[in-house]
């Protein structure tokens, strides 16, 4: 008697224990900002182009060599809106082969590849799991506004705008001269011309 | 034979044989999709009616050739390779590679990274023993203690998903530190899951020490003396159940383990009995050093200065460290390139695994599982 009530204590309290599993496909469990998915590429919104420069550092270092890239010249260098010389062509990432250890986000010296959220990936067949260039930034693109992500440290600036730079600091120059011509100009009429 | 069921069948059947009398062993197979055999792993069995004259183990199954491998790869890749090899305790073998390759170029990882390392190891070597006490429970029958490990499992596994990314193929720690350092709630977290821990580890003790079925079950089977398991190179909790309190730990202190206070189960008998039971007091042993090393914890560098490809000079180096199962040794050739000559594992369940048949011959089939199970061995490790 005493044990059956014993066991109905144990019953009763299991079905008001908090419920620790959730139904897979339905419920997802939150994902730790740190979670490592399988690989993406970076979108640097201010250039307006991938971080990726096809370096192949990444490639070089992977475990797997699940990866392949190729660089071209970068268009947007010689029109001066960006740092970057060369520029990505293709990328591709057989996921299949992925084994999401994250060396190459740890080689990669452009803030280019960082391992995203995405996780869910299934194909029917063997090798259907590649994902190229256009896809691998859709998925950074989304990795980058999960996780709000910023730059280690700012890339250097571009032609366009190193000119900018130096036309500004030499407009500075030029008004600090001009500002301290006529500062001078009261006292001594003579540097004023110097500067000029 | 003094078996008293057979020789109740022989009083009750008399054979009026016309041909040659007598009884003929029969051969079992057991595996390799047995799912008390823990993965892939055959066992022949040579039974007299149930009680077991000779095993014949068959491993290879699961073979990958890691350690050739590991010829073609940097030190930095040969890490993930090394997450694969027991793949329940992932920390505790990044460990041994990574101290190996700092013994061989003589690098010091910061306090802090150390002590981060002790932590994760800890925290693995618990989650490791909650799955072996759940899946030996299953073993025997017992449903119920898995469910309630794998739940505490699980929230091992969010924290070192909060620490590296990853619940368990983890490639955090580093030649000279550990990947990144921990989270800011990392402490309050950590400590706080100490504590579920102890309420989950005392819960399955519960449910299963003081089981009368279980006892019986356990009690006397697998006996192996500690002279014999010094011979047949067992280490871990296997050897320690037999008497023995040998832990690399203890007895060759490396990380920061030396400045920490804690005991060393060991057991007496060197039944299945006393290899589960230590492992719930290992597991408690794990939870106070887990709590010493956090009070250590200070803020510092994660990552010593070297170079980000590890080179180290020619020569060899053996490196060891206290796995949940047992003694992990890794021995490094290195011809002075960024990849190792030659490397070799001493893999503590493969050597566990070898007294098997002394273990199991004069037993029954259902006890050659309970005694499989208390080796509790990983056959990822086994095959390599």
């Amino acid at each position: 008697m005493l044990s059956g009530l014993k066991g109905l204590g144990v019953t009763l309290r299991g079905a008001l224990r908090p419920k620790v599993t959730t139904e897979y496909p339905k419920e997802h469990l939150p994902i730790d900002e740190r979670f490592m998915g399988f690989p993406a590429l970076t979108w640097d919104s201010n250039r307006v182009e991938p971080y990726c420069t096809g370096c192949m550092v990444c490639v070089r270092y992977c475990p797997t060599q699940c990866m392949s890239a190729q660089m071209k010249d970068n268009d947007k260098f010689v029109e001066g809106d960006s740092h970057r010389k060369k520029i990505i062509e293709s990328f591709e990432i057989n996921l299949s082969r992925c084994i999401l250890c994250g060396i190459c986000v740890d080689v990669c010296n452009f803030d280019a590849i960082e391992m995203s959220h995405e996780h869910e990936r299934s194909e029917r067949l063997r090798n259907a799991n590649r994902v190229d260039l256009p896809e691998l930034l859709e998925m950074g693109k989304k990795y980058q506004a999960e996780v709000r992500w910023k730059q280690s440290k700012p890339s250097p600036a571009s032609p366009n705008e190193k000119a900018e730079i130096k036309a500004v600091s030499e407009a500075k120059k030029a008004s600090e001269a001009d500002s301290e011509a006529t500062n001078k100009q009261s006292e001594a009429p003579d540097s004023g011309e110097d500067a000029a | 034979m003094t078996d008293p069921v057979a020789t109740q069948i022989e009083d009750k059947f008399t054979y009026q044989a016309s041909s040659e009398p007598g009884t003929v062993d029969m051969m079992v197979n057991m595996g390799p999709q047995h799912p008390a055999t823990h993965g892939v792993f055959r066992m022949e069995l040579r039974v007299d009616g149930e009680q077991i004259q000779d095993v014949v183990p068959h491993i290879g199954y699961l073979h990958r050739g890691s350690e050739k491998l590991c010829e073609h790869e940097l030190y930095s890749q040969i890490i993930t390779l090394f997450d694969r090899f027991d793949y329940v305790s992932n920390f505790n073998n990044e460990l041994v590679i990574v101290s190996a390759v700092e013994k061989l170029m003589g690098v010091e990882p910061p306090p802090r990274a150390e002590l981060i390392r002790i932590i994760m190891c800890e925290f693995n070597r618990i989650a490791s023993h909650l799955l072996f006490y759940g899946t030996f429970a299953i073993d025997m029958g017992a449903i119920t203690p898995v469910l309630y490990n794998f739940r505490d499992r699980e929230k091992i596994q969010s924290l070192f998903e909060s620490v590296s990314g990853a619940r368990m193929m983890h490639n955090y720690f580093r030649v000279g530190g550990v990947k990144e350092d921990v989270k800011d709630d990392f402490t309050s977290r950590a400590l706080a899951l100490c504590d579920e821990l102890e309420r989950g580890v005392d819960e399955t003790d519960k449910l299963l020490t003081e089981n009368e079925i279980f006892v019986e079950r356990t009690t006397g089977i697998g006996v192996i003396s500690g002279e014999d398991a010094l011979d047949w190179g067992l280490s871990g909790p296997v050897l320690r159940a037999s008497g023995v309190p040998y832990d690399v730990r203890v007895d060759e202190p490396y990380s920061r383990y030396s400045e920490l206070d804690f005991g060393i189960p060991v057991g007496s008998a060197g039944d299945c009995w006393d290899r589960f039971y230590l492992r719930i007091l290992e597991a408690r042993e794990s939870l106070s050093i887990i709590r010493q090393a956090m009070a250590l914890l200070e803020p510092g560098d994660t990552m010593a200065q070297i170079r980000r490809i590890a080179r180290p000079p020619a020569g060899e180096v053996y490196a060891h460290c206290e796995n949940p199962r047992g003694d992990l040794g890794v021995y490094i050739v290195s011809d002075g390139g960024e990849r190792p000559y030659r490397l070799k594992v001493r893999p503590p369940s493969f050597c566990n695994l070898q007294a098997l048949k002394d273990l199991t011959v004069g037993h029954y089939i259902a006890d050659a599982v309970v005694i499989l199970g208390t080796l509790d061995i990983v056959l990822g490790e086994v095959d390599r």
